[in-house]
């Protein structure tokens, strides 16, 4: 199956929840499970296309160290988290439906910690 | 057909923003940013050419980029201020020593003195030893207490008029909310000034007061300005926390609720009858700083603290307990006495220095400075 690499950046603080690791490099599947699980799954599984949403998914089963729910709520980021794609606020790509391409860096910035 | 920043019609949008739902691209969203932050300031006529103003620096993101912007302000259009950066360590191994190599490298970025007043230094006492004391139940009474003394104290010694500090507008907004709540009318009428000020203390405002958390993050993570993210080890406000939740739950279905609600806040016009119960100023007898009682919060809490009963500037039950146990002991450790440095001292009778006690127009607590 083919794969996109991308780059996922954490800041902000969240890099706590990630082993305190700021950047990872991955590589994930072109198609995936419309219903993010992000397990092996089967011929029969429902796909999509990789989008941001999933990258959530995978990111809390596969990256996520600890307290889960600073980083996610109701299926997306938790509230006061911002995505970037491409240095572009994700809310101008279509939030967690937005189709990742190689080469594509997404950045998690938490504004959630003290001033 | 690309997007197009809705402001100049020219280059891709990077941005859209939460205030206005305008899409904008990010040589016009720095441009906006800081001219709001100027428009804010020059509305409220908050400084005066000459004036000396400390910038309240922790080393996170609000305070970076504040240091950042009023830097940029004063150069941009010749506000004529003379600025410092004011830090306070409570004394938390393993966050504030952090954070403050932070406001460090800050420091050399904008060639800005920079003075660290610490709780040790002050009180005799590091958060970490209250910690140890007390337990991590009131020790944030303590902190709240001890660092808006040590703020002004600070910014005294620096003989600065004005304390300018990272506020933003979600801080601003959930603090509206915190204060309808629970019922505090009294805060709810002056919690959205963008500058407060007694007769007495230093001068503090929030030049942020308008300005998005979100776009305060953005500024940072575009401009690349480098600040310190970890949460204070001594869990945080539980009740703040809850009211931040919301407010975030709120932003993200209508992103101008942050703005309506401190508007909402600004149009509350308190009556007589709510304000009446603030108590009359006075001066503490013992440390001379601003308090409601004989003693100010500060010293109370002190005295709790050395003589062994927490409580004592906590709840009515403990200050009455620590009454009961008798007269203050002689040689207790008291805060170094503060000299309003004013032209008017509001109440000449109760200011009177306490026999014995060396007064001095700064206070001659030891601080690291660390020159510009």
């Amino acid at each position: 199956m083919s794969e996109i690499s991308l780059k996922v950046e954490f800041g902000g603080g969240l890099e706590l929840l990630f082993s305190n690791q700021k950047s990872h490099q991955l590589s994930l599947p072109t198609r995936v499970a419309s219903d993010d699980s992000t397990s092996p799954f089967g011929k029969e599984q429902e796909t999509k296309a990789l989008d941001i949403t999933y990258l959530i998914h995978w990111l809390r089963d596969h990256r996520l160290k600890e307290r889960v729910e600073l980083f996610m709520e109701n299926d997306t980021v938790r509230p006061g988290i911002l995505v970037l794609v491409n240095d572009t606020d994700w809310e101008l790509e279509g939030e967690g439906q937005y189709e990742i391409k190689d080469g594509d860096e997404i950045v998690f910035i938490s504004t959630l910690h003290g001033g | 057909m690309p997007r197009l920043c809705a402001l100049c019609s020219a280059q891709r949008p990077i941005l859209k923003r939460p205030k206005t739902g305008q899409q904008i691209c990010k040589t016009c969203f720095f441009h906006v940013f800081e001219t709001e932050v100027h428009n804010t300031i020059t509305e409220a006529k908050l400084f005066q050419p000459g004036d000396r103003v400390a910038i309240g620096a922790s080393g996170g993101k609000d305070s970076t980029v504040l240091a950042h912007v009023m830097k940029m302000l004063n150069d941009r259009y010749n506000y004529g201020l003379e600025l410092f950066l004011l830090s306070i360590d409570e004394g938390i191994t393993g966050y504030r020593d952090d954070s403050l190599e932070t406001v460090k490298q800050n420091q050399k970025e904008y060639d800005l003195p920079l003075k660290i007043l610490s709780y040790n230094e002050l009180y005799g006492w590091t958060m970490d030893s209250i910690v140890e004391a007390v337990g991590r139940k009131n020790n944030c009474t303590f902190c709240g207490v001890f660092r808006r003394q040590a703020l002004d104290r600070g910014a005294a010694m620096l003989g600065v008029d004005h304390i300018v500090t990272g506020h933003n507008a979600d801080d601003v907004a959930e603090t509206v909310l915190m204060n309808i709540m629970r019922g505090d009318i009294a805060r709810l009428g002056r919690c959205t000034a963008i500058c407060t000020q007694g007769e007495d203390t230093i001068k503090r405002s929030k030049p942020f007061k308008y300005t998005y958390e979100k776009e305060i993050v953005m500024y940072a993570y575009f401009k690349r300005l480098t600040y310190f993210s970890t949460e204070c080890i001594y869990s945080p406000d539980a009740y703040r926390g809850h009211a931040r939740s919301f407010l975030k739950l709120l932003e993200a279905a209508r992103p101008s609720a942050i703005i309506d609600i401190i508007h909402s806040g600004e149009a509350c016009e308190v009556g007589e009858e709510a304000t009446k119960e603030l108590k009359e100023r006075k001066i503490c007898k013992r440390c001379g700083y601003i308090a409601s009682n004989d003693l100010c919060k500060a010293c109370t809490l002190l005295e709790g603290l050395e003589r062994g009963m927490a409580n004592a500037g906590i709840t009515d039950r403990g200050r009455k307990q620590l009454e009961a146990s008798g007269p203050t002991p002689d040689g207790l450790r008291t805060i170094p006495f503060f000299q309003m440095n004013t032209d008017t001292p509001l109440d000449s009778a109760s200011s009177t220095p306490i026999p014995g006690q060396t007064v001095d127009a700064r206070i001659p607590a030891v601080v690291h400075v660390t020159a510009g």
